[in-house]
C-alpha cells in the first residue's frame, strides 16, 4: 500500500475562502452595498433609485409598450393613446436595426417634442429577443438605439439631449418563448 | 458506443443559502454511456465527520456518466482496510473496482485515507492518505473523485472545479440578478454579486482567484474583476457605450472587451496593470464576443461583417483578420478548449441555435445538442465536456454535454431563470 505523503498538504482548499456559511454572508452584504451604493459614489440616493422611481417603461409588459410614466411628470399628451407621443417603443424585425415604416411618425413627433423642449434628455434604451448570443445581442441592441438615436438627430435633436444604452436581451417586456413575445422584446424604449 | 437514456438524480443539496439566492439544484444525466463501469464505494470507516465523504464520490462518479457506483444496500460486506476486501464477493458482483477508506477525528482537522483496487486483480491502484478541516470535508471528497477518475481514465477529473452562472428572478417589475459561484455539483451556490440591473458574462481568470463580469448597476455597461477570496472588486472599464465580453489572457494579465466608445462594437486589449487600452478590430460591423487562443497568440471573436455573425481570427498583436466559420448561418460566442485544439460556439440555423465544436486544424462542426435555444457554451478544464445554457418551455437550465455528443448532464435550478455559465479553469 502507497500513500503520497505530498498529497496531505490539501491544504490549498484553505484558499479557496468560499467555505464557512455565516462569514459569507456577512462578505455578500457587504459586497451588496457595494455593488448598489458605494460603486455609484452616491449613497443611498442611488439606492431609491434604482429600486423605486424607475425610468424603465420596460418593467411591465403593457408600461413598455405604451409608457406608464404618464404621472411623472410628464405633460398629457404623452398619456393621449391618441398622441404618437404616448408610444414611446419601437419595434423591429429579427436581427435588423432598420427602423420599420410604422414608426415613422412616432419618431418624428418626439423629434418635435425634443425641439422644442431643449433641456429634455431622453435615454434610448436598445433592446433584443432572446434569440442568439447575449454579447451579440447587447450589440444589436445598440445598433437599434442608434438608429433611432440617428433619425432624432436627422431631424434636429441635438446630441447633448440623448443618450444610447444598449440591454441586449437582459431586459424582456414578454417572458414567453415564441414570436409574439420576442418581436415585442425587439424594441427600442425611448425613456423621458 | 449505444447511447442510453437514464435519468438519476444525484443530489439537490446546498449547504448554505446567501441571501436571496435560490440556489438549490439537482443533477440529471440525460445520456450516459451504456458501458458505465461498475464501482462499489464502500461507505467509510468514519468516527463522527458531518458528511459522508464515500456517497459525495459516489455521486460525482455516477454523474460524470462513466461510472456505475454500487448502492451501498446491496454490498455483501463494509472492508475499510485492505486486508478485509474479500475479492471473490465483489467479483461475483460483477465490480470492476471498489474504494475503501477511513475518516478519523485529529482536533480540528480529520484525517482521510482512501484506497483504490482492481478487483479482478485484487491489486491496489491508487491510495492517498490527506487532511481536512470540516469545512473542506466536501472538497476533500471532490478531490478523491477526481484522483480516482484520473487513475482509471487517463484524464484529469472535474470534481473539485467550481461554476459561475448568473441567475435572474423578478417579482412584479422588481429583477434581482445575481453572480453565483458554486461547487461542479451545485452544492455551496453563493450570490457573490447582486443588483436590480443586469449582470452579464462572468469570466474567470486563469488562476481562478478572480471574475470578471459585466455590471448595468449604474444603468450603462461597466466591467469589473472581482476577487473571489474578498468580494473585493475593481470597475476596470467604463467608456460611453459598449462595455462587455469580458476574456482574460492566458497570462491574466489583461481582458480582451468589447468597446462601442468609437462608433461601432470593436474588440479592444485592455492592460489590467496600466488600464490603458488598444484597439485591436476596425471594423464598422459589429466585432464582439472575443476569446484568447490558450497559446495567447490568437484572438477569435464574432462578427457580422459578412452580414451574419460568424467567427474571425486575428492575431492578438493586431494583424490580419480571418474569417474560421462557413457552415451555418449562425456562428457566435466562441471559447477554446484548454489545449487549443477545439473552439466550442453558439451554431445557429434558420433561427435554431445549438453548440457546436469545430475541430480548429480541419474546421469541421459537430452539433452537440438538440438545440433550439442554447447559448453560452464553455469547456471543462480537462476539455472533456461543454457546459452551456439551454431552455426547454419556460425552464431555463445549464447542462453539460461531452465532446463527442454522448454524455449529457442536466443542472435543473428550482426557482431562478439560470444562464451564462463558466466552468472554473481550475
Amino acid at each position: 500500500m502507497k500513500f503520497n505523503h505530498k498529497m496531505a498538504m490539501l491544504a490549498l482548499f484553505s484558499v479557496l475562502a468560499l467555505a464557512g456559511c455565516s462569514s459569507d454572508e456577512e462578505k455578500d452584504a457587504s459586497l451588496t452595498d457595494g455593488s448598489l451604493n458605494g460603486a455609484n459614489g452616491i449613497g443611498d440616493a442611488s439606492t431609491s433609485g434604482l429600486n423605486g422611481g424607475s425610468s424603465f417603461g420596460g418593467s411591465g409588459l403593457n408600461g413598455g409598450r405604451y409608457g406608464a410614466r404618464g404621472a411623472n411628470g410628464l405633460p398629457p399628451e404623452f398619456s393621449d393613446p391618441n398622441n404618437p407621443l404616448s408610444k414611446r417603443t419601437i419595434y423591429f424585425m429579427l436581427d435588423s436595426s432598420q427602423v420599420q415604416q410604422d414608426f415613422i411618425p412616432v419618431i418624428a413627433a418626439h423629434a418635435r417634442y425634443l425641439l422644442a423642449n431643449p433641456s429634455q434628455h431622453i435615454v434610448l434604451e436598445g433592446n433584443g429577443d432572446e434569440r442568439g448570443s447575449r454579447e451579440y445581442n447587447i450589440a444589436l441592441g445598440e445598433q437599434r438605439a442608434k438608429s433611432v438615436a440617428g433619425m432624432l438627430k436627422a431631424q434636429g435633436v441635438s446630441e447633448s439631449q440623448l443618450s444610447v444604452v444598449s440591454y441586449g436581451e437582459e431586459k424582456p417586456v414578454a417572458m414567453g418563448h415564441d414570436e409574439s413575445s420576442w418581436e415585442l422584446n425587439r424594441r427600442v424604449e425611448l425613456a423621458y | 458506443m449505444n447511447v442510453f437514456k437514464k435519468l438519476v438524480l444525484v443530489s439537490a443539496i446546498s449547504l448554505c443559502f446567501a441571501p436571496l439566492s435560490y440556489a438549490e439544484m439537482s443533477i440529471e444525466i440525460t445520456e450516459g454511456v451504456e458501458s458505465a463501469t461498475p464501482i462499489a464505494i464502500v461507505p467509510f470507516a468514519s468516527q463522527g465527520a458531518p458528511l459522508d465523504l464515500n456517497s459525495v464520490v459516489s455521486s460525482d462518479l455516477a454523474r460524470s456518466g462513466y461510472f456505475k457506483p454500487l448502492s451501498p444496500q446491496n454490498m455483501p460486506s463494509r472492508p475499510s482496510t485492505a486486508d478485509e476486501i474479500r475479492f471473490p464477493e465483489w467479483r461475483g458482483l460483477g465490480q470492476n473496482y471498489i474504494v475503501i477508506g477511513r475518516v478519523q477525528s485529529n482536533g480540528a482537522q480529520y484525517n482521510i485515507e482512501f484506497e483504490l483496487f482492481d478487483v479482478a486483480k485484487g491489486e491496489s491502484l491508487l491510495g492517498y492518505r490527506m487532511s481536512s478541516s470540516t469545512a473542506d470535508l466536501r472538497k476533500t471528497a471532490h478531490h478523491i473523485s477526481d484522483l480516482i477518475y484520473e487513475r482509471l481514465m487517463g484524464k484529469k477529473g472535474v470534481f473539485s472545479g467550481r461554476i459561475a452562472y448568473i441567475t435572474s428572478t423578478r417579482q412584479g417589475t422588481q429583477s434581482t440578478h445575481q453572480l453565483m459561484v458554486a461547487d461542479a455539483d451545485g452544492a455551496n451556490a453563493k450570490a457573490i454579486a447582486i443588483s436590480p440591473e443586469p449582470l452579464m458574462s462572468p469570466a474567470w481568470s486563469p488562476d481562478a482567484a478572480r471574475i470578471a463580469y459585466v455590471s448595468f448597476e449604474k444603468k450603462s455597461a461597466a466591467i469589473y474583476t472581482q476577487i473571489l477570496a474578498t468580494g473585493q472588486r475593481e470597475r476596470v472599464a467604463e467608456f460611453p457605450g459598449i462595455n462587455g465580453a469580458p476574456a482574460w489572457s492566458p497570462d491574466g494579465t489583461k481582458l480582451a472587451v468589447t468597446l462601442s466608445k468609437d462608433g461601432s462594437p470593436d474588440i479592444y486589449i485592455l492592460d489590467l496593470g496600466s488600464r490603458n487600452v488598444t484597439k485591436l478590430t476596425k471594423n464598422r460591423a459589429i466585432d464582439t464576443e472575443p476569446t484568447w487562443s490558450p497559446d495567447g497568440r490568437n484572438i477569435v471573436f464574432t462578427s457580422d461583417r459578412g452580414g451574419k455573425p460568424q467567427l474571425y481570427v486575428i492575431p492578438s498583436q493586431g494583424g490580419e483578420e480571418r474569417r474560421i466559420t462557413f457552415s451555418g448561418s449562425y456562428n457566435a460566442r466562441a471559447s477554446f478548449s484548454p489545449d487549443g485544439r477545439y473552439i466550442t460556439m453558439v451554431h445557429g440555423n434558420g433561427g435554431d441555435y445549438r453548440i457546436g465544436v469545430m475541430d480548429v486544424n480541419s474546421k469541421s462542426i459537430s452539433v452537440l445538442t438538440s438545440g433550439p435555444l442554447d447559448e453560452s457554451p464553455s469547456f471543462a478544464p480537462n476539455g472533456s465536456m461543454v457546459l452551456y445554457a439551454s431552455r426547454k418551455g419556460s425552464t431555463g437550465y445549464l447542462s453539460a454535454v461531452s465532446i463527442d455528443g454522448k454524455m449529457q448532464q442536466k443542472l435543473v435550478f428550482d426557482s431562478a431563470e439560470v444562464r451564462e455559465p463558466a466552468w472554473s479553469p481550475k
